[in-house]
């Protein structure tokens, strides 16, 4: 599984990628968690805003920090 | 980079139909005009009619978002509907008196019309403050 985060640094971008982290780890599954800073990278995604989460190619949430909950409802499926 | 960048919640989506006769392209130069304005940001429609993840997801997202159709055939509706996107403000430009026809020469009286009619349908819902006026950046998105 490849997740990406994507946002170019704030505290918002910064929390979304630490619970991508937790959930993770918590959830025991193998998935490489890669953070996407590069604007123009990000805009290729199409998102309105950021932070956003990708999984596998498909976007999961834009412009909000998804709850860890959240998170592993998308990975566990 | 900014430690406060990702500002996408202030934004006001908006998606025109920008279809092919004058109130198509009367929801195109609305939705121009009020990004250049800093009272939104246009989006694009064709994303979200290409099932695109990354457009689909991000108006399932927004906040706050407005739809603009030209005419009653609502073509920016069904793209929506389509994508199971929920539609929170929208405006079909014929429902405030301009006629549609197959022409492209647009009055500017017109495009007042319809910005005047974009803004209202927004501030009945929640009230927007425009960009411009709360004085951050936007480097995200």
């Amino acid at each position: 599984m490849e997740i990406k985060v994507l946002g170019p640094g704030c505290p918002k971008c910064q929390a979304t990628e630490k619970n991508v982290k937790e959930a993770v780890a918590e959830s025991g599954l193998d998935a490489q968690v890669d953070k996407v800073t590069d604007i123009m990278e990000i805009a290729r995604y199409g998102v309105f805003g950021t932070p956003a989460v990708v999984i596998d190619g498909k976007v999961k949430c834009v412009g909000k920090i998804p709850e860890k909950q959240e998170i592993m409802t998308w990975i566990e499926k | 980079m900014s430690q406060d960048c990702c500002t996408s919640n202030e934004n006001v989506m908006i998606l025109a139909c920008s279809g092919g006769s004058n109130v198509g392209q009367l929801s195109n130069r609305a939705a121009v005009e009020l990004t250049q304005e800093g009272f939104g940001k246009m989006y694009c429609l064709a994303g979200i009619g290409g099932h695109l993840s990354g457009f689909v997801q991000s108006t399932k997202d927004v906040p706050q978002m407005v739809a603009i159709d030209g005419c009653s055939v609502g073509c920016a509706r069904a793209i929506l509907d389509h994508a199971e996107v929920p539609i929170k403000n929208y405006l079909v430009v014929t429902d405030v008196g301009i006629e549609k026809k197959h022409e492209l020469n647009l009055e500017e009286e017109d495009v007042q019309k319809v910005k005047e009619a974009i803004k209202e349908v927004c501030n009945k819902e929640q009230p927007v403050i425009p960009i411009a006026e709360t004085g951050r950046s936007i480097c995200c998105g």
